[in-house]
């Protein structure tokens, strides 16, 4: 069975800024079950940047996204993909 | 004058967005929507009120959508802080919350509303991080125009100000900047905000000058009110006086005569009036920063610092995340080379983490390449990651605070290592890379001649230098003033590390505060100095001094420079010699630029 979690590191200049998250939060409002990101032992909803933010990720963070259900694996890669181009920051 | 009788009043603010402008205050009264009413709503009206939130919220959404798609051109890339807020409508904490709120406690929506920004906006102002702070204020900006929505208010329109005026705010939203029709707009004032401000960062990008966090600005200037703005150094002047009218009307015309003549010059080369070419470099801190190298027409990057990757994040960086950032600079300003300083850690900036680098005297104590060489996986993890990246442009590494031979020999054994374990692993790299030291530590000065023989190029870090050298700490008020770059002694050991230099056919290079003040100029030409590194703002400057100057005039100048017994004379022989030519390439500028230095 594929992984329901993958750890991420946060790559981008920024952050989890306000732009990031609210990448994030788009993709995550279109899974069929919950999506969430941890970190430090605090989970949060990934479809709300308000909770994203509150986890305070700069750069160099390490946090685990996670999905409920197996339907939504892709939208747990299109997040990942996200982190991967630095939400599309020009650095 | 109308405003005679007026006293003129100075207010001081933050530096937004440089530049002069002297206008007509046109005051935007755009506070949020104030008194909001409670009332109880019964069980049935639950579904209404709810419709009634919504609808507000899908309002807002549309009128952000139009906002986007009218933005101007030259704002297209700000929109994005309209998107967030577009997809902040909707996010659970405000709009999922309102809803629960109108439910359960069975109030309006407009207090239900009321409640759950309070509740939002008190949990991000307790936050530590500054950026993260000053997300409240993109919550206020939503939830606002939900708010103007649900209780009919009318917004000003700023879209329609049609007169040539100097905007006088509270604070403006991205919403609201963007709105603006800005070729009517000659400079930003607001109480709030700041340099990281969206206005600000929209003002910067449209060069219209910004005073931005004076407080109570909207209090204090009146509609109509002659005001002139600095946004380079921060300051807004009501009911100027004549005379303060005619000093900035002079100082606005030089500034922008000065700005287009450095876009303008920037890129000619720096060479002298005799046909001598010098390499004029930027100092980088920040991978971002090379931007402004290549703007302000740097022949590439004499000296960038390494530090930040290391004490912006609890942890050490990893090869790669070391590796991405080299590359960016590399590969943006490549060919021109990139001169990576490795790790200078020092007493002030470091390891918050690491209670061994509590020293009594930071300063002479386990820094720079001592650290590096008391730590060789951090070292070595560094020089992988140049290596690497010096396969995608033209770079050179810089060794900090040398002070011995060893400590050279040792560090090419490292790198060597480095080098070898990447060729093992058949990773993309680059071995043929120039190696260089600082020279910062009098001994090495005063060995220069043992050291040359192990480097491919010295580069002065005159910083350190003097203060190692005179025995200063700038950072003392008592022996600050005693720091003095022309000191005769100063002069004395540039001239035997030049002398060396040339002598044994290395490139000498210096990235000091001494290679951007233009007043140094004549003696480096002179001595024979290859290539200067400075701060990107200096660039300009320094470039139009040296196509003024000739190299046969500065180096017979340096017969007389060391017949002066003191820094002062070497200041006053410079500025006899060649003042007429420092007042007009420098003096001039620095005073339209207010003064900055």
């Amino acid at each position: 069975m594929p992984e329901l979690s993958r750890d991420v590191i946060v790559i981008n200049e920024l952050g989890l800024h306000a732009r990031s998250s609210a990448k994030i939060a788009e993709i995550a409002r279109k899974a069929n079950y919950n999506v969430w990101i941890i970190k430090d032992k605090k989970m949060v909803d990934a479809s709300s940047i308000l909770d994203i933010l509150t986890l305070e990720c700069i750069k160099g963070s390490i946090i685990t996204l996670k999905i409920d259900d197996q339907s939504d694996l892709d939208i747990l890669n299109d997040i990942v993909k996200q982190f991967e181009l630095r939400f599309g920051e020009i650095n | 004058m109308t405003d005679t009788g007026s006293r003129e009043i100075i207010l001081t603010g933050i530096n937004a967005s440089p530049g002069i402008s002297i206008g007509k205050a046109y005051i935007v009264d755009i506070e949020g929507v104030e008194v909001i009413k409670k009332y109880f709503i019964s069980e049935d009206d639950v579904p209404d009120e709810i419709k009634r939130f919504k609808r507000a919220v899908n309002e807002a959404k549309q009128q952000m959508l139009t906002i986007i798609t009218n933005a101007p051109e030259e704002l297209r890339d700000h929109t994005y802080i309209l998107e967030t807020h577009k997809t902040l409508l909707k996010d659970k904490m405000l709009y999922g919350k309102t809803i629960e709120a109108i439910k359960n406690e069975k109030v309006n929506a407009e207090w239900a509303l009321k409640k759950v920004v309070s509740d939002v906006k008190s949990m991000f102002k307790n936050m530590s991080d500054s950026y993260l702070k000053e997300r409240a204020t993109d919550i206020v900006y939503v939830s606002d125009r939900i708010m103007r929505n649900l209780v009919g208010a009318e917004s000003e329109k700023i879209a329609d100000i049609d007169k040539r005026v100097i905007l006088v705010a509270n604070d403006l939203s991205p919403a609201e900047a963007s709105q603006i029709n800005l070729e009517r707009i000659k400079g930003f004032v607001t109480d709030r905000g700041g340099k990281t401000s969206h206005t600000s960062i929209i003002a910067r990008t449209l060069e219209i000058p910004a005073v931005m966090g004076l407080g109570n600005a909207t209090n204090t200037i009146e509609n109509d009110d002659l005001i002139i703005i600095d946004g380079t150094v921060g300051t807004v002047i009501i009911h100027p006086t004549e005379e303060t009218l005619l000093e900035y009307g002079v100082r606005s015309v030089k500034y922008e005569e000065l700005k287009a003549a450095i876009t303008r010059d920037s890129h000619l080369r720096a060479e002298t009036a005799d046909g001598f070419q010098l390499k004029v470099m930027g100092n980088i801190e920040l991978p971002e920063e090379v931007v402004s190298v290549i703007d302000y027409g740097g022949d590439g990057i004499g000296l960038y610092r390494t530090e930040f990757q290391y004490l912006s994040s609890p942890g050490l960086p990893n090869e790669h995340e070391l590796f991405d950032k080299y590359k960016d600079v590399v590969e943006v300003i490549a060919p021109k080379p990139v001169t990576i300083r490795t790790l200078d850690i020092n007493g002030d900036k470091a390891f918050s983490n690491n209670p061994d680098c509590m020293e009594a005297n930071p300063a002479l104590g386990l820094r720079a390449i001592r650290y590096c060489l008391k730590n060789p996986d951090v070292f070595r993890t560094q020089l992988r990651a140049i290596l690497r990246a010096a396969a995608f442009g033209n770079v050179r590494i810089l060794i900090p605070m040398i002070s011995s031979y060893e400590e050279i020999l040792e560090t090419k054994r490292i790198l060597a290592e480095a080098a070898d374990s990447l060729e093992r692993e058949r990773t993309l790299f680059n071995r043929d890379v120039e190696l260089g030291i600082m020279i910062e530590v009098p001994s090495a000065v005063i060995i220069a001649d043992i050291l040359a023989e192990e480097v491919d190029f010295f580069s002065l870090g005159t910083n350190d230098l003097i203060q190692y050298s005179l025995a200063i700490d700038r950072g003392n008020r008592n022996v600050a003033h005693l720091y003095h770059s022309l000191h005769p002694a100063i002069i004395r050991m540039i001239k035997r590390v030049a002398d060396v230099s040339r002598d044994k056919g290395i490139k000498l290079f210096m990235c000091g505060e001494m290679a951007s003040d233009p007043i140094n100029l004549p003696i480096l030409l002179g001595l024979g100095i290859d290539e200067l590194s400075m701060n990107p703002q200096s660039i300009p400057a320094v470039k139009s001094m040296i196509r003024a100057l000739k190299v046969e005039d500065a180096r017979a100048f340096m017969k007389n420079i060391f017949k002066q017994n003191t820094a002062s004379e070497v200041e006053e022989l410079i500025k006899k010699t060649y003042g007429s030519i420092l007042f007009e390439k420098v003096y001039a500028r620095r005073k339209a630029f207010g003064d900055r230095a």
